[in-house]
């Protein structure tokens, strides 16, 4: 995983709910290998037609939010199924940040481990971002995760959670694995107890 | 070191939460021990992960798998799998579980099926478990009295290497229903109800325990349904408390102990279930009586109404954000608002998937279809959840009175839900499906689903549209 950058970037508004999975990436493309360039696939029935050409109306596929490095959406982005290539979707395309007031579990776990930063803010913050990136395409927000702020197209700046373990993977760009096999004794020492009383 | 002195009445997640916890984070989190890892024809990923860090299997006796989302459903053979992709994907779990001693069901195997119809089949899920799944319908086996859940590739390769998993604590939250059932009236309705009044966030952050005389008066089968589709409420995970019900579905099961051991472990179970005055974070209650046989409109699946309603009218929606997402699915689904739901025309039936894929559930569709017919120009299919749900209803008969009916009887797999192995929905067609969900394109691209339960499913397959099944029943 790389480590998460300082992000001034372009954001794009989905201002719709409930954007799944199924939306996100396609079941059909589950059967690629994680080689493949993800980012081809991402939103792909509704970013291009039976032609294979662009859907006019996406936003993805109009200036500037082909720069577009954050999402802004609507609530329970990313629900849905487990899948995390979902989450190689959008950060293949270049994405690195969602904004929503709420995300599906799943996929918010999968976007920790992947370098995708999944932000929550309140509903009423997030309609006026999306206003404002719609009066204003192209606006750009700013995410600092080190300080925890995003900064919205209006200027204002909103504070952003994250637990700090998560955070300190996503700044170093690690992963979870190696902390846990540095605790392989605490797991075996669990698992002897466990079993010897696990009929 | 752990220690669980809490004397507070406790709930049972809060009971499977706190055997499982092997340490705790400074932030909170918790790396939990995981007692069965199911696997399926979309762990490929997760085992190449593994191999990268040049890692093996744990505990692969905590491990198992079965092929589903990739395997023909005409076909036992997976030759019969033009696309190499596809054939890769399910060639991978075979090549992946044989190289580290995990049991897998292989396609020519009787038992195999889709993972979350074989788990309880086989007795690998038991009360009082942590279960994980690379499938986000993992929440299934809850409703044995298990914490289940889906996790994505990063977690299956982590659990793989470590047997453990790192949670966040969930909320709980406690759905009741009370009162009986009425007649038409099925698990699948009220899981619909449920999501309905609550949405497809309702219940996100939070596990929940379904509970009440409804609930406890459900089969094995029933439950299995109703916690299935505990992620399209947004729930982490969905259970019951385990009962006579679960022990009684749960006793001479492959995998289930035996003897002295089933005894220990029924001593064990009975204490899972929730004390009295055990707090939850959120109660939510229905009436059991008061529902109707559902049907879903939209394309998510808290768009469902009572079959005796109208496709909504959107500008009767006051909050915006709503009244938009209605407009867009009503598009999608080509419907008309105001048009009742009886008259909307299906192309296609399908039942069976993990939600309801069962016997109970082809033999309550069965009744139905028995000396009737499938509508003219509507194509019909039944495929069962697992091999041995198959040979079950095949030793009843309830594959002739389908195949009499003018039904497809296939073999076992995940198939039109997701259409991952190719059985696909043509564009436009509309589908009454027992799946679990109606999103965009999910039964293929520009496929329409209407989500329902199985009896309704074979209602709408011999009237050729949306039926309230309750008027075949009581017309005979």
């Amino acid at each position: 995983m790389q480590p998460f950058q300082h992000l001034d970037a372009v954001a794009a508004p989905i201002a719709q709910p409930n954007v799944d999975t199924d939306q996100i990436l396609p079941a059909r493309y589950l059967q690629k290998p994680r080689a493949n360039d993800f980012g081809q696939f991402l939103f792909h029935d509704v970013r291009f037609r039976k032609d294979a050409s662009e859907a006019p109306g996406f936003v993805l596929n109009r200036e500037p939010y082909r720069r577009a490095r954050i999402v802004v959406a609507e609530r329970n982005f990313g629900c849905g199924s487990s899948r995390e290539h979902a989450v190689w979707a959008l950060y293949d395309y270049g994405i690195r940040a969602v904004i929503a007031p709420s995300f599906g579990d799943i996929f918010f776990s999968n976007a920790l481990k992947n370098g995708l930063l999944p932000i929550v803010l309140p509903a009423p913050v997030v309609a006026t971002m999306l206003d404002r990136l719609r009066a204003v395409p192209g606006s750009r927000v700013v995410v600092d995760l080190q300080a925890q702020t995003v900064v919205g197209p209006d200027g204002k700046m909103h504070g952003l959670h994250i637990d700090p373990f998560p955070k300190h993977c996503l700044l170093q760009g690690l992963d979870e694995l190696d902390y846990t096999l540095s605790q392989a004794e605490r797991i075996e020492e669990f698992e002897r107890r466990y079993e010897s009383g696990d009929a | 070191m752990v220690t669980d002195v809490e004397r507070r009445p406790r709930t049972l997640f809060e009971k499977i939460w706190a055997r499982h916890r092997i340490l705790e984070r400074e932030d909170g989190q918790n790396l939990l021990y995981v007692d069965r890892h199911l696997l399926q024809d979309g762990s490929a990923p997760a085992f190449e992960m593994l191999r990268q860090r040049g890692l093996a299997p744990r505990a692969p006796h905590r491990a198992f798998g079965t092929p589903d989302h990739y395997v023909p459903t005409n076909s036992r053979t997976l030759a019969a799998i033009e696309d190499p992709e596809k054939r890769a994907m399910a060639e991978a779990l075979l090549r992946d579980t044989a190289g580290a001693g995990i049991l897998c069901f292989r396609l020519e195997d009787p038992r195999q099926g889709i993972v979350h119809v074989v788990g309880p089949e086989q007795g690998l899920s038991q009360p009082g478990m942590l279960i994980v799944c690379g499938d986000s319908h993992t929440a299934t086996h809850g409703a044995v009295g298990a914490l289940a859940f889906g996790i994505g590739a990063t977690e299956v390769s982590h659990v793989l290497a470590t047997q453990a998993l790192w949670q966040a604590k969930s909320k709980t939250m406690r759905i009741s229903v009370d009162g009986r059932l009425g007649p038409g009236v099925s698990a699948k309705d009220v899981i619909l109800a449920i999501i309905a009044k609550i949405g497809t966030a309702g219940a996100t952050g939070h596990v929940i325990e379904y509970a009440g005389p409804a609930i406890d008066s459900l089969s094995m089968e029933g439950r299995l349904t109703v916690c299935n589709m505990s992620i399209e409420a947004g729930a982490r995970a969905g259970m019951v408390a385990p009962d006579d019900t679960t022990f009684a579905y749960l006793a001479g099961r492959p995998h289930a102990p035996t003897g002295a051991e089933w005894d220990r472990a029924l001593a064990r179970w009975r204490k899972l279930p929730s004390d009295p005055g055990a707090a939850f974070d959120r109660e939510v209650t229905l009436n059991g009586g008061e529902l109707q046989p559902m049907v879903t409109w939209g394309t998510s699946p808290e768009d469902a109404s009572p079959i005796t309603a109208r496709v909504p009218d959107p500008s009767a929606v006051t909050d915006v954000v709503r009244r938009d997402a209605v407009m867009r699915a009503l598009a999608y689904m080509g419907l008309t608002p105001g048009t009742p739901l009886t008259e909307v025309r299906v192309d296609r039936v399908f039942i069976g998937s993990c939600t309801n894929g069962r016997i109970e559930d082809l033999r309550s569709a069965g009744a139905l279809v028995s000396g009737r017919k499938v509508a003219a120009g509507v194509e019909a299919w039944v495929v069962p959840g697992s091999g041995v749900v198959k040979a079950q209803a095949e030793a009843e008969g309830l594959d002739r009175i389908f195949t009499e009916a003018g039904f497809q009887w296939r073999h076992a797999g995940c198939s039109m839900c997701l259409g991952t192995n190719g059985d696909l929905v043509p564009p436009g067609q509309r589908c009454a499906s027992t799946s679990n969900r109606n999103f965009v394109g999910r039964q293929g691209p520009g496929a329409r689903t209407h989500l329902m339960s199985p009896l309704m499913a074979a209602a709408a397959a011999v009237t050729g549209r949306l039926t309230d099944v309750r008027t075949i029943l009581g017309g005979g």
